[in-house]
């Protein structure tokens, strides 16, 4: 395909993107556009995944196109650019739009203000789409902005709830921040000479103190919009107070957008990388990690317990790309590109698992009316379709085999092994540290989401919500049927998509290509994993999901023809005291408790208080569990009470004589006046 | 043709075996508590009685709950598969420790669910527990796997076996990833002082609260399944710490030398299991943290003394 095909393409996409969003405020009125709009923007999706795949899989890693608009800031234009990278971040972004969108019209078919949500939310898919072709700071920050005010107006969805106005105000505020942030880093590294192009800014070689400060900045800026340890606390605010497929696109590719602008600006923009920026960056990622799946485990929330668990999985992601910076600069490029295609892998698969569970999440919502996980129970027996696609993603988030979030923490894990080989002792001994933490966070997610499965699909109802719960209309079903296939898929094949994915990374860590061997082998890349010669081991996804299947299989054949096949049924057992109360059975807080109070009670502060009555009183035993993130606790509660008092005092400015305002004034230009003689 | 002998072998021999393993522990045991104990080959009477009884389920338990024996039998014997227990020239599965402990997981995320699938709370007691348990454990498994890797040079146990066998020397850092890989085994086998295997009394139970809904057939695959763990787990330690006799190639005479070697360090495995679980009593559950806990800690030490020695050289 032509260079101006696709840009013909993309452009198509965006314009379809307006068209659908205006269509979209009439929707209170004719809600029978609900369904043709949100056909409309999966077809957009659709139509923006052909030049992004054909990037990608069609042609090798140098493979560019450019496109400069004469629209946007004088003398600047707008920039366009289409790489290996961003063509990745365009699939995940489209994978989930479209997902999301044909969920939506199931989801939002009898919701009371649909425009609400459809107006904003091609626009949100809009600015997701322009952030990774961007190619000047202008561009990308106007499509960045777009989407975050796309998302925080999708997150005022449901503003009659309180909890949903403060959720929706943190947000902003965290991404105007992170907005600024990047703001100041695109101006350090453009420079006096104002070269706001990314391509002036590759050219540019930094000195060390601009390029750290930059460095430092992207990770201020991406990191929050990423949810990175300690600027996360928005997210578990924001991502569930948005309608769930919405929640679904703002973790499974908005996150991916803030860690594409990491990985652009950090591997890209600030020069060569120094050792260090990747130490901060892995440490930050596995403490995030770990932080991220012990408060999984502690929240009874269905969607912001997948808020939680997408922090833990950015935290996995930017610890492998905080490694692949410290192998770049330590000149190891061949470790560099594992590291990298392990980070790009790992986000790709995330995008997919966590759309699906939010989407599951969101079909529990549906049929039950709660998301209080204590209210739930027994779903596997009302949603029936619904609970084996939900259990794909969980046993693909818990990173077990043949699944695709084993596959890249594999690869994640073997990036760790990797980084006990790197010079520096520091990174030496950080390497089992941030592979502790990694495999402490991939063990919390599994009992976590054991926990999110047993109690809400298992067991007995707890409520007459769960008990007379509704499965969900075909085409929510259907989203998440698509993204459970690509999950099983993309663990039983990680060849396939790793065959492009070390391209993009290669491309990346080595543009002038003197990589000293290939990043996997070629040849059998569809049978195994084999990551570079200097590691012997290899990970089939096909020989583990093979295996598994034909060992049951075998072992179901051979206990069929010994026993007689039948079964009885009966009351439960229970050791002989069955409780017909369903209130009898593990709740979601005790099952984590043990995990609660092994790790909680030191970072998080966890506190049990349980009230007994004396013996023989009738009043009822009372249970309340505490929890404190120390995020709040240590950074932001102090910051916002060091604001508050600021802006108390200064409020005094507002009500002074215009006598003291003058001399305030005349005071201010002499000060000016007197740095500017000392500085000269 | 040999390798697809050595294949067969490699898959039928664990399972077949399981049981027995299993049956002389508990020889010893009780011999150790002066009780004659129960013939070595109960275990597989128990199993036949099993699995021709029809079994019992709740009213309420779900596809999940009849499933997960199967699946989680089937994900414990594809990693029992993967070790190399008496011939490193077997084929190349593609699975190597990591996902040996992968499958493992999964293994454990199938039971803990179907612990909570009919609603009771042993189930729930049971499924909190064990994933706790996993939790504490994987971190510090992957600390010892870093170790082993080091030296090693790869993740694959038919490498780290050959180069165990080439002789790495004394090593500080390998008695410290062994007593890492073995504390790991006693907590993830269920055995003293972590779980206990012989209990029934229900505030005590770790795994047995898990499958206390499991009857006939099911329950069968469920105790076949633990019986493999431990043979996983002793040939796990064995092939990595013990690699001798374990054959490099397909001469009939090493590979039965290599196999007789495997049963006779199952044995010595075994013995040793009894006469610890005979020593030392079952611990509280909040004492498991600093069980592991000292697990992980021999694992970075390992680490850490293996960047010393490399340094030194």
């Amino acid at each position: 395909m032509s260079g101006v095909d696709q840009w013909f393409l993309i452009g198509m996409v965006h314009a379809m993107f307006v068209v659908l969003a205006i269509g979209g405020c009439m929707t209170n009125r004719w809600s029978a556009l609900i369904a043709p709009l949100y056909a409309l923007a999966a077809l957009a999706c659709l139509i923006g995944m052909v030049p992004a795949l054909g990037t990608l899989i069609a042609a090798d890693a140098g493979t560019v196109s450019r496109l400069v608009l004469p629209v946007g800031l004088p003398d600047i234009q707008s920039h366009l650019r289409l790489d290996g990278l961003a063509a990745l971040f365009l699939v995940i972004v489209n994978l989930g739009g479209i997902a999301a969108a044909v969920y939506g019209i199931g989801y939002d078919a009898h919701t009371s203000q649909p425009a609400r949500i459809l107006a904003p939310f091609p626009l949100f898919l809009a600015g997701m789409n322009l952030v990774p072709v961007a190619d000047d700071a202008f561009t990308f920050l106007i499509g960045w902005e777009l989407m975050s005010v796309a998302s925080w107006l999708l997150v005022l969805t449901g503003h009659e709830q309180a909890d949903n106005r403060r959720a929706a105000l943190v947000y902003l505020t965290m991404a105007a921040f992170g907005a600024l942030a990047l703001l100041m880093a695109f101006g350090a590294l453009a420079g006096a000479g104002g070269g706001y192009t990314f391509e002036a800014m590759r050219r540019a070689m930094p000195s060390p103190t601009v390029a750290t400060l930059a460095a430092l900045a992207l990770l201020l800026g991406a990191g929050s919009k990423a949810g990175l340890a300690p600027l996360h606390v928005w997210l578990p605010l924001a991502h569930p107070a948005a309608p769930s497929h919405v929640s679904a696109l703002m973790s499974g590719a908005m996150t991916k957008v803030a860690l594409y602008a990491l990985m652009r600006g950090l591997l890209e923009l600030t020069g060569t990388p120094q050792w260090w920026w990747g130490g901060l960056l892995a440490v930050i990622g596995g403490l995030t990690a770990a932080l991220g799946a012990l408060q999984s485990l502690t929240q009874n929330d269905t969607k912001t317990l997948l808020a939680y668990s997408t922090i833990e999985n950015i935290g996995v992601i930017a610890a492998a790309l905080g490694l692949a910076i410290a192998f770049r600069a330590s000149g190891q490029t061949l470790q560099a590109g594992l590291a990298l295609t392990a980070a790009l892998f790992h986000a790709l698969n995330h995008s997919l698992f966590k759309a699906l569970l939010f989407l599951g999440a969101g079909a529990v919502l549906h049929g039950t009316g709660t998301r209080a996980l204590d209210r739930l129970g027994g779903l596997i027996h009302r949603l029936r379709w619904t609970a084996p696609l939900v259990l794909i993603g969980c046993l693909a988030i818990s990173a077990v085999p043949p699944l695709n979030g084993f596959a890249s923490e594999w690869l994640v894990f073997q990036s760790v092994l990797d980084a006990t080989g790197l010079g520096h002792w520091e990174m030496k001994f950080a390497a089992p540290v941030v592979g502790a933490l990694l495999a402490l966070a991939a063990a919390l997610a599994a009992a976590g989401f054991v926990r999110f499965f047993g109690i809400a699909f298992l067991g007995r109802p707890r409520d007459d919500a769960a008990a007379t719960a509704r499965e969900v209309a075909p085409s929510m079903l259907a989203a998440m049927a698509g993204l459970a296939a690509l999950c099983l898929a993309f663990g039983a094949w990680p060849g396939v998509p790793l065959a492009s994915l070390t391209r993009v990374a290669t491309a990346l860590v080595d543009p002038s290509g003197v990589l000293s061997g290939p990043l996997l082998d070629g040849r059998t890349a569809w049978l195994v994993v084999a990551p570079h010669g200097e590691l012997t081991a290899v990970y089939s996804g096909l020989v583990a999901a093979l295996g598994v299947a034909a060992l049951t299989g075998i072992v179901v054949g051979i206990t069929s023809m010994v026993s007689s096949g039948r079964v009885r049924r009966g009351p439960a057992w229970d050791c002989g005291f069955p409780d017909p109360s369903p209130l009898t059975q593990y709740t979601a807080s005790s099952l984590g408790q043990p995990l609660r109070r092994i790790f909680g009670s030191v970072v998080l502060a966890a506190r049990d208080r349980v009230e007994m009555p004396p013996a023989g009183a009738p009043e009822p035993a009372r249970f309340a569990s505490t929890l404190r993130d120390p995020a709040w606790h240590y950074v932001f509660d102090p910051l916002i009470g060091l604001v508050t008092r600021a802006t108390e005092r200064l409020n005094l400015l507002q009500f002074l004589a215009i006598r003291v305002y003058l001399s305030l004034m005349f005071a201010a230009l002499i000060g000016l006046l007197i740095i500017v003689a000392v500085a000269r | 043709m040999t390798a697809l002998v050595i294949f067969i072998v490699q898959l039928l021999a664990p399972v077949a075996l399981a049981p027995l393993l299993t049956g002389f522990v508990r020889k010893i045991k009780a011999r150790l508590l002066g009780r004659r104990g129960p013939p070595l080959l109960q275990p597989y009477r128990d199993l036949a009685r099993l699995l021709r009884k029809e079994p019992v389920l709740a009213h309420n338990a779900s596809w999940l709950f009849r499933g997960a024996p199967y699946g989680a039998f089937g994900a414990v014997w594809l990693a029992m598969t993967a070790i190399p227990i008496f011939t490193t020239s077997s084929l190349n599965l593609g699975l190597d420790l990591i996902a040996i402990a992968g499958l493992l997981g999964l293994a454990r995320i199938l039971i803990a669910l179907a612990g909570m699938d009919v609603g009771t709370s042993f189930g729930g007691i049971g499924a909190s527990r064990e994933m706790t348990i996993g939790a504490l454990a994987e971190p510090a498994m992957f600390v010892a796997i870093i170790a082993l890797a080091i030296i090693a040079n790869s993740t694959a146990l038919p490498d780290m076996s050959r180069a165990m066998g080439d002789g790495v020397g004394l090593r500080v850092s390998l008695a410290l990833a062994l007593g890492a890989i073995v504390m790991i085994a006693i907590a993830e086998t269920g055995r003293i002082p972590v779980d206990n295997p012989a209990t029934h009394l229900e505030l005590t139970m770790v795994h047995e609260a898990m499958v206390l809904e499991y009857s006939g057939r099911h329950l069968a695959m469920i105790e076949l399944g633990a019986m493999l763990k431990l043979t996983l787990y002793l040939s796990l330690i064995a092939c990595i710490f013990a690699p001798w006799g374990i054959a490099r190639d397909a001469e009939a005479s090493v590979l039965a030398a290599g196999l007789g070697l495997w049963l006779a360090k199952l044995a010595i495995g075994g013995l040793a299991l009894a006469v610890f679980e005979t020593a030392i009593a079952k611990m509280r559950v909040f004492r498991y943290p600093e069980f592991l806990g000292a697990a992980l800690l021999f694992g970075i030490l390992g680490v850490v003394f293996l960047y010393i020695s490399q340094h030194l050289k």
